[in-house]
């Protein structure tokens, strides 16, 4: 099996607390890995370890071939890797333009790359000399999902896109994600709304207690609503 | 961008309220002095506010450097007698330059050093940040006080920028119009650098989110390193100035200006290189026109006027946003 | 017995205790021990920095915020038997009124520096200290009627604690019992009293509330705790015990001035140094940083001179150790002591007494 990413027995304390207890995942190239679990499971601290912003204390983190697990954040992220926070980290003092520019390798623009940016969100045009600031909830969460893009990356990771967002921009999104999945880009994607799991979803993680207890095809845990019920505490479709 | 009416106001009012209390001649005296003092005050806290923004890092140490660079210049120009005393400008521009050079590169690679001996090893401790700076100032002077001695050194004046000249019935000295034109040159440059350079790009999105900025592959660290190093460079600058203005260095030369930087930090709004552009300016004219109005009052009329700002604006005048 | 005299707060390590004891034995005996004016002026300022690094400790290490104002509160200390005895009627009368006005002017400014605190974040408050050290020093220098200005003042004391003074016709054990005797012995029973007094505070239920708050600022508001409250009450009571320690030293010098008591010299080089070098929120640990520093500026000189010669002749390193360098190197030991011992000889010491 192709593994971009692969983690084994990864463990993160946070301060005095033992967050994540050893932590086994794939994520396979060209595939849509879908990162589950209760609120507190440990989601959140398992894409933070990747991207180095919370060292592991043991296990590896593999991108790749090559071990990431000591580098620092920038040099990880430099092997191809884009993040997309929880907190979205829009620079709200920054222009959109400016987050993009931040957001792209070189002084210029991936020309193709821009144009996709602006055919998924037309409103990031529109506000391109705006104050990122100032711009709804929603709107931010593409300007953070447009930086990961613009740029052509490895893998994504992308924490809970949807959290807090309308129907209609969730939908958005959905679709850029479906169109960045024909063409092979591997992602690695937190998300608690089922619909947006099952649209996009290949593979399936589930975590629980700072550990991965389950993994498998997303298409086999939507069919499964008992396995469901007895990993996440209550079926997906009542996420929705 | 939304301006901040009330914060941007403040300047042109308070130029404005001095002048009924004296003739318009001495108001633009004392105004180009506390514009002259402001820019100078500019170039040592600038560097010291861009520090706090970007890494949330507060040295004491800062006015070690100040010194630094007053004493870099009474060497340099000790060393050059002749083109001191000639009245031409372009040996007066020459000294000020190779005084400044200097200054410029000990400076920065004594901010090097310190950051690396010093800071580096306290990110994220405040109370840690501030005793270990405040050890390395006592340090710091010491080993000033051991290469340059504790006795006041004298510092001349180039020929050509002796002197003043009569401008609207004012007479103002030739000095404060270069330090208020290099003052302004820093300014306008540092403001260039951040609005439209990818580094100043980096340095404003880093004052808000650092991990952000490394997620996106930037070595902010090492970022943060030439801040640093800029910062107390600029310092140095500030002391060549500020030695010459005084046209005496005492070890204290330093030390003693950290008390009005600091004030200007706060009340600019920590981290806010506009803010601490106004509150330096506001600082240079409240110390010219108290002292000219109640001499006894200088230093403490700016902390008067600090307290009355945080009392409005606890946050200061400019405040960052950090998310 | 003697728990309770220390409040339950032993030293916790046998060479702490030894060390403690020594320091105790020598500073009680030091009229005997070590006859002679100076001896007994280093002796007696010892005692006084001692309450003073100790009463910084309450600010410091015990709520964690680095204040630069402490100075001024040993300044107004200092200045408040100073004009009193410069402006009343020679006295212990004028004695009590100048300790009790500066203990009222201190216990304002603390209040309201607590108060200020309240809308800053730590490094503003420290910036904040700053400026009204600053403050107090520029007024301390400009009301010149009443402070001396920069030359300070000069008084005399009541007859009893005039050098001229004798208390006993015939030396004791081969010591002339004067004035400057009994005046050593005022300092070292009010030092003795305070500095218990503040192990008391530290280790009461206030005390145990102050601890609470440095540790987990937000647990011990969740557990109903004024945070506000706590540190500005800690901050008065520091503020309270070095105006006391100040008023001591004018007794002992017979002359306050600003550079005496006031200056940033005393609050960097002497205070902070004492309390971060001895071991931060220990108590004890400042009474040892206050020990070896008020030494180190006595005594450190001549071995740096001795140094310094035989080091003639290879360049720069006589420079260094040249006797009026001292302060570089407490000031490289007070780096290295934050770096690699935060907690101080004090905390070093206990830790070793753990581990043994």
């Amino acid at each position: 099996m192709d593994e971009l990413l692969k983690l084994s027995g990864v463990v993160t304390h946070i301060g005095s607390y033992h967050i994540l207890h050893g932590v086994d995942l794939s994520v396979r190239r060209g595939r849509v890995t879908m990162l589950l679990g209760r609120n507190g499971a440990g989601k959140t601290t398992t894409l933070r370890s990747i991207m180095g912003l919370w060292k592991p204390r043991a296990g590896s983190i593999v991108f790749d071939g090559t071990p990431i697990g000591t580098l620092d954040t920038p040099d990880i992220a430099r092997l191809g890797i884009a993040y997309v926070p929880e907190t979205m980290g829009i620079f709200s003092q920054l222009t959109v333009g400016e987050n993009m520019k931040l957001a792209a390798t070189t002084a210029r623009f991936n020309a193709a790359r821009l144009d996709d940016v602006f055919r998924f969100f037309p409103i990031l045009k529109t506000k391109w000399n705006d104050r990122a600031g100032l711009m709804s909830g929603g709107q931010k969460q593409m300007l953070a999902v447009a930086r990961a893009i613009v740029e052509n990356r490895r893998l994504m990771i992308i924490d809970e896109p949807t959290k807090g967002l309308a129907p209609a921009v969730i939908d958005q999104l959905i679709a850029c994600l479906l169109e960045l999945k024909a063409r092979d880009t591997t992602i690695l994607l937190v998300e608690q709304n089922f619909h947006m799991a099952q649209s996009v979803g290949d593979d399936v993680a589930v975590m629980d207690n700072g550990r991965v207890v389950h993994t498998g095809t997303m298409a086999a845990l939507a069919r499964d609503t008992e396995l469901q019920t007895r990993l996440l505490g209550l079926s997906l479709a009542a996420h929705q | 961008m939304k301006r901040d009416w009330p914060a941007q106001l403040l300047l042109p009012v308070f130029l404005l309220a001095a002048l009924p209390f004296m003739s318009f001649s001495t108001w633009l005296t004392l105004t180009v002095a506390g514009a002259a003092m402001g820019m100078m005050l500019f170039l040592m806290a600038s560097g010291l506010t861009l520090v706090f923004g970007l890494m949330d890092v507060i040295t004491f140490a800062h006015g070690a450097f100040i010194s630094l660079g007053a004493y870099v210049a009474t060497d340099v120009v000790a060393a050059m007698p002749e083109m001191v005393a000639s009245h031409s400008w372009a040996a007066a521009l020459a000294v000020l330059a190779a005084a400044l050079t200097a200054a410029i590169l000990i400076t920065g690679v004594s901010g090097w050093i310190f950051e690396v001996v010093i800071i580096r090893r306290v990110y994220g401790s405040h109370l840690r940040q501030i005793l270990i700076t405040v050890g390395g100032l006592i340090v710091a002077q010491e080993l000033l006080v051991a290469v340059w001695g504790a006795n006041p050194i004298p510092i001349a004046k180039p020929a050509a920028l002796q002197g003043s000249v009569v401008i609207a019935g004012a007479s103002i000295e030739i000095f404060r119009l270069v330090a208020v034109a290099l003052g302004l040159a820093v300014y306008v440059c540092l403001q260039l650098v951040l609005s439209r350079t990818r580094l100043g790009l980096m340095v404003r999105a880093g004052v808000e989110n650092i991990e952000m900025v490394e997620a996106l592959g930037f070595r902010v660290k090492r970022l943060f390193v030439a801040v640093f190093i800029v910062g107390c460079a600029l310092a140095g600058v500030g002391g060549v100035m500020w030695g010459i203005y005084q046209g005496l260095v005492t070890p204290a030369i330093g030390p003693e200006m950290m008390i009005l930087v600091f004030i200007i930090l706060i009340m600019g709004g920590m981290g806010s290189v506009g803010g601490a552009f106004v509150a330096a300016i506001l600082v240079g004219l409240m110390t010219n026109y108290s002292g000219f109005l109640a001499p006894k009052l200088a230093l403490g009329s700016n902390i008067v006027l600090m307290v009355v700002i945080l009392l409005w604006r606890p946050r200061g005048l400019f405040p960052l946003v950090k998310s | 017995m003697l728990d309770h005299i220390l409040s339950g707060d032993r030293p916790r390590s046998r060479i702490l205790a030894a060390l403690l004891l020594a320091a105790f034995v020598c500073l009680a005996l030091a009229p005997f021990l070590f006859p002679g004016t100076k001896a007994l002026g280093v002796a007696a300022r010892i005692c006084i920095f001692i309450v003073l690094a100790a009463s910084y400790d309450i600010v410091l290490g015990y709520t964690g915020i680095v204040s630069f104002a402490h100075a001024m509160f040993f300044g107004i200390g200092a200045y408040g038997v100073a004009i009193a005895l410069n402006q009343m009627e020679v006295g212990w009368l004028a004695i009590g009124v100048g300790v009790v006005c500066a203990l009222a002017i201190s216990a304002v400014l603390a209040t309201l520096i607590g108060f200020i605190s309240l809308r800053l974040r730590a490094l503003f408050f420290s910036m904040v200290t700053l400026a009204f050290a600053s403050f107090a020093l520029i007024v301390a220098t400009q009301l010149r009627d009443l402070t001396g200005g920069e030359d300070g003042l000069t008084f005399s004391l009541p007859r009893m604690l005039s050098p001229g003074f004798r208390l006993l016709a015939e030396p004791l054990f081969g010591v002339r019992i004067d004035g400057r005797v009994i005046t050593y012995y005022l300092v070292f029973a009010a030092a003795t009293v305070l500095f218990l007094l503040m192990l008391r505070i530290v280790n009461s239920p206030f005390g145990r509330v102050l601890q609470a708050i440095r540790e987990n600022e937000f647990r011990a508001q969740a557990l109903g705790f004024s945070i506000v409250l706590h540190r500005t009450l800690a901050g008065v009571i520091g503020a309270l015990m070095a105006t006391l320690a100040g008023a001591l030293l004018a007794i002992v010098l017979r002359y306050n001035g600003p550079a005496a008591s006031m200056s940033f010299e005393i609050m960097v080089d002497s205070i902070l140094l004492m309390t971060v070098v001895g071991g931060m929120g220990t108590l004890y640990g400042p009474m040892l940083g206050a020990i070896i520093i008020v030494l180190a500026q006595y005594y450190l000189q001549p071995g740096m001179a001795l140094l310094s010669g035989v080091l003639t002749g290879i360049p720069i390193l006589p420079r260094l150790f040249n006797p009026d360098r001292w302060l570089l190197w407490l000031g490289v030991l007070f780096v290295v002591i934050v770096y690699f011992f935060p907690t101080g000889l004090v905390g070093r010491l206990r830790e070793r007494a753990r581990t043994d």
